[in-house]
């Protein structure tokens, strides 16, 4: 399955940058998200307690960054078990591209996943929409807490 | 008489299933039964590392946990195997009761968790832990041979390569036709889906050292025969297996699957009685799925339209595993169908069986008879089309003409008998096929399409003879039994070795009683699925139920008229010689004598005056039967559509059905079985697909991605018949629960392209979504814009 979206950041690069590699930041910015910690520079490990059309489950996995790039992106590879609602899988290719007309970023994510047992089974047509709806309100999140902190 | 054969009597066993009466075997409660749940992978393909299952042994209500190594027992048989082209045997590959070392699809059972409650077993079975290395998944039928591979030392992950027919003689009609028609067709996976799904409940006997298995089986003779002599190699004797009221089949619950063995395996090791019952995922899962066969066709012509000649390379899906019969159903029951009722001077065809990391693949509702019809009738339409002549007509020239039976196809079969023209002729007349092109036309000033579709069918039900069977690879013989014992005060309990699950045993085999010995319906008691209480028999499918078990009970019916003159004799003073017997009344020719029935039966039991020297008393008849051919019930479907080019919706707004079943013992319930067989087959060509993604994931696994066709999908049927009583059985019977399954997908499939065929579409693919057709439409038309 593939997944392809972006972004417009009313940001410079930079901050979106720091802000993606700034775990606390980002699981402020996941409110499915009930744990996220850093392991190594490269790796982290989280918790995700996510409901996909009939099934509410609580994955745990690792996350993987690699080809980090300061400040034009990387590439998360993570992968998670549901109990038995089954597992997912897959990679996300992040990139940042300023455009110094509008001084905003366009941020771009290609993602490609494979998921297992039930999620597979029941809840595959619901996968996409579900993946839209949760980067949607991770990115308003994330945004909103960029512009907060910049308030006075 | 109003009861016996011929009449349309209510099923007797309608009552407790309309009342939610039946007893299924998950209403068996044992006394300490525990629950097992399987964890199954969801990974299609990998070897596995390692499990770990001391966490879930420890956890609460945990009886015990057994993996593949615990278990010392074989698994599954192939109970059908073909030779192939080079004369080596069909691959057999093992199939252990849970994973060893390997998986081979997503579902298969890698271990079980037996709780004292079925929530502790299920949460149990979540910690275990599997440890997987994955390998690449084979899905592809078309790519299955280079695939990563799935069975150890099994090349190309083929099964078999099987050939039929004359390779020689058929290419030479190929080679010198005016015309030949070239056309492929995929046959959809499809997901059996009885009402009920596969349960089980074991008990182990300690006193005895036996088992008691109360389980969903259309067979539970072979299923106690499995178990005992392939499986647990213990006595026989030492099993009993009960199919109590089984909720629908159509198929799937012929073979023994691991999870019914492993139960009766671990109820030994705990000495508890162990349920399991699948739930509705499980059921997609692992039944035995039905269908996905690849099929290249070659049909040559001459230059009168008439066939020489017909070639057909076939591909069959055959899952992860050799399911019991999943080698016969594309070769013996499908490959021996192909000259359809055309008169075919030359065939020949090649089936290659594949392994892939899907579900395992075995007969369903037609069993190869389906995918043989629906890759003729739709070359049949396409020639028909090429040629320019009338589906119908095209049809008609090539039948096989009446005066030619017996029949002798090239490809192995011989037809008893048939008359194919009058069933075309009657369904034409019951559709009102002369005037659709004005039904066409002002269907199109309403803006829709409408198509008509004809789908000439064959099959060979009552399977099988015994030595037929056998010669073609079969370990199992094909007869039937049935025992016939009239009591002391003249009722009769009739046991079959055939079971019922959902045909109306108890009401169609009560009407042969009834016509034979002259008792009613009501007095007539049917006692099956259990191998302690009847005889040995085959069980139910292939349509054999009458054709071979029906005919058995006749036969221990002549034995018990039999004996009855001779006590009748006895009571009347006269020779047997002269004894007749009608309408339940024994009378001597030529006198006023008589004696009835009741007073012959409680002379047999009672015998106070009976002639003891000569005569047992008692009167309890056994008879086996194994037919001399099969049965060849024949006829045509009709379907007409209308096509809303807006939606790609297609309407169903008139289907004919006249179907040659020779003699019918209960018309409504014939009636009702051709419903059933069209209802499924609708379903196969607009709305079901068994549907894995390129990891091997079923995606269609539950009701909301697996599209089941409901009542407003289905037209009102219009059903008629022809008679050709069949030769060779007492009954003159041929067969019904197959047939709609099998002639309702072409004639459906080729009523669509009929529809949309002013555009210019030839082909349509099942299942025929409203996403297909639209986009057919689209594409006519923008090719038609260039």
């Amino acid at each position: 399955m593939e997944i392809k979206d972006s972004y417009e950041l009313p940001l410079s690069k930079e901050r979106v940058w720091a802000a993606l590699n700034d775990e606390e930041f980002l699981k402020n910015s996941i409110p499915w998200c009930e744990k996220l910690e850093r392991r190594s520079e490269t790796e982290l490990a989280a918790e995700v307690k996510l409901k996909i059309g009939p099934m509410s489950t609580r994955f745990t996995g690792s996350i993987t960054l690699s080809d980090i790039d300061p400040p034009n992106g990387y590439t998360i590879t993570g992968s998670g078990k549901g109990g038995i609602a089954g597992a997912a899988s897959g990679s996300a290719k992040v990139k940042l591209v300023e455009d110094k007309d509008t001084s905003s970023t366009i941020l771009s994510y290609e993602v490609s996943a494979q998921v297992k047992g039930k999620i597979a089974q029941l809840g595959s047509r619901l996968i996409q929409s579900t993946a839209k709806k949760l980067s949607k309100n991770f990115f308003g999140s994330f945004v909103k807490q960029l512009e907060d902190m910049d308030k006075p | 008489m109003s009861e016996g054969i011929g009449a349309s009597v209510q099923r007797k066993e309608d009552k407790k299933f309309l009342t939610g009466k039946g007893r299924y075997t998950d209403d068996i409660n044992r006394a300490g039964q525990v629950y097992a749940h399987f964890v199954r992978s969801d990974i299609a393909h990998a070897n596995i590392k390692s499990i770990n299952t001391k966490v879930a042994a420890e956890a609460s209500g945990v009886v015990a946990v057994y993996t593949g190594e615990d278990i010392d027992v074989g698994g599954p048989i192939c109970g059908w195997v073909v030779p192939n082209r080079d004369g080596s045997a069909t691959h057999e590959p093992p199939h252990p009761l849970l994973a060893k070392g390997k998986v081979r699809f997503v579902g298969d059972a890698v271990a079980v968790v037996i709780a004292e409650s079925l929530q502790e077993a299920k949460s149990a079975s979540e910690l275990v832990e599997v440890d997987y290395d994955e390998l690449p998944a084979v899905v592809n039928l078309e790519t299955a041979s280079s695939g990563a591979e799935i069975h150890e030392g099994m090349a190309e992950n083929r099964y078999f390569d099987w050939e039929l027919g004359d390779e020689e003689a058929t290419d030479n009609a190929l080679n010198s036709a005016s015309r030949v028609v070239k056309l492929t067709v995929r046959n959809n996976r499809l997901v059996p889906n009885p009402m009920e799904p596969r349960s089980a409940l074991a008990e182990y006997d300690e006193l005895n050292d036996s088992y008691t298995l109360y389980t969903t089986s259309q067979s539970p003779h072979l299923t106690r025969l499995v178990l005992a002599a392939f499986m647990f190699q213990i006595p026989e004797s030492k099993i009993r297996v009960v199919a109590p009221d089984v909720g629908g089949g159509f198929g799937a619950k012929i073979y023994v699957y691991v999870e019914e063995a492993v139960c009766t395996w671990a109820s030994k090791k705990i000495k508890r009685p162990i349920k399991w019952t699948a739930d509705r995922t499980q059921a997609f899962l692992t039944d035995a799925h039905g269908r996905d066969h690849i099929n290249n066709i070659q049909l040559a012509l001459d230059s009168n339209n008439k066939i020489t000649g017909l070639r057909v390379d076939t591909l069959a899906n055959l899952g992860g595993y050799l399911s019991a019969f999943a080698v016969a159903v594309p070769t013996y029951l499908h490959g021996t169908l192909l000259s359809g009722l055309y008169d075919i001077p030359a065939i020949y065809t090649n089936v290659k069986g594949y392994a892939t990391t899907t579900t395992p693949v075995d007969a369903y509702r037609g069993a190869g008879r389906p995918e043989a019809t629906y890759l003729l009738e739709r070359v049949m339409d396409q020639a028909a089309r090429e040629v320019g002549m009338d589906q119908a007509e095209f049809r008609r020239l090539n039948f096989i003409p009446k005066d030619a039976f017996p029949y002798q196809t090239a490809v192995a079969l011989q037809y008893d008998i048939g008359d194919y023209e009058p069933a075309l002729d009657k369904a034409m007349e019951m559709i009102d096929y002369k005037n659709f092109e004005n039904r066409r036309s002002e269907a199109s000033k309403r803006g829709k399409y409408r198509g008509i579709g004809v789908s000439s069918y064959i099959e060979a039900c009552g399977i099988a003879p015994s030595a037929v069977a056998g010669a073609l690879g079969g370990r199992v013989g094909g007869w039937e039994s049935a025992s016939v014992r009239v009591d002391p005060t003249g009722t009769i309990t009739v046991t079959t070795g055939a079971h019922s699950h959902g045909q109306g045993h108890a009401t169609t085999f009560a009407q042969i009683v009834t016509e034979r010995l002259g008792v009613p319906n009501s007095s007539v008691e049917l006692v099956h699925g259990d191998s302690d209480r009847s005889p040995f028999g085959m069980g139910t499918y292939g349509s054999r139920s009458l054709a071979v078990g029906g005919v058995a009970i006749s036969k221990a019916i002549d034995k018990i008229v039999e004996k009855s003159k001779k006590i009748a004799a006895h009571l009347m003073e006269a020779s047997a010689d002269d004894v007749e017997f009608k309408d339940g009344k024994f009378t001597v020719a030529g006198t006023d004598k008589e004696t009835a029935f009741g007073d012959v039966a409680l002379a047999a039991y009672v015998p106070h005056n009976y002639p003891l020297e000569t005569l047992e008393p008692g009167l309890e008849e056994t008879a086996f039967y194994d037919p001399m051919n099969f049965t060849y019930p024949a006829g045509t479907h009709i379907a007409e559509v209308e096509v809303d080019p807006a939606t790609g919706v297609v309407e169903i707004v008139d289907w004919a059905a006249c179907d040659d079943f020779g003699n019918l013992i209960n018309p409504m319930i014939v009636e009702g079985q051709v419903h059933g067989g069209i209802a499924q087959g609708i379903g196969q060509a607009l709305l079901e697909n068994a549907h894995y993604d390129e990891n091997g994931q079923l995606l269609t696994a539950s009701y909301m991605d697996y599209c089941m066709p409901r009542a407003d999908d289905l037209p009102s049927f219009k059903v008629g018949y022809t008679n050709t009583p069949c030769t060779h059985n007492d009954l003159g019977v041929k067969g019904c629960g197959e047939a709609g399954a099998i002639a309702s997908p072409p004639a459906l499939i080729n009523a669509i392209i009929n529809a949309l065929s002013p555009l210019g579409v030839t082909d349509m693919s099942m299942p025929a979504t409203p996403q297909k057709v639209w986009k057919a439409i689209q594409d006519s038309q923008s090719v038609a814009a260039e």
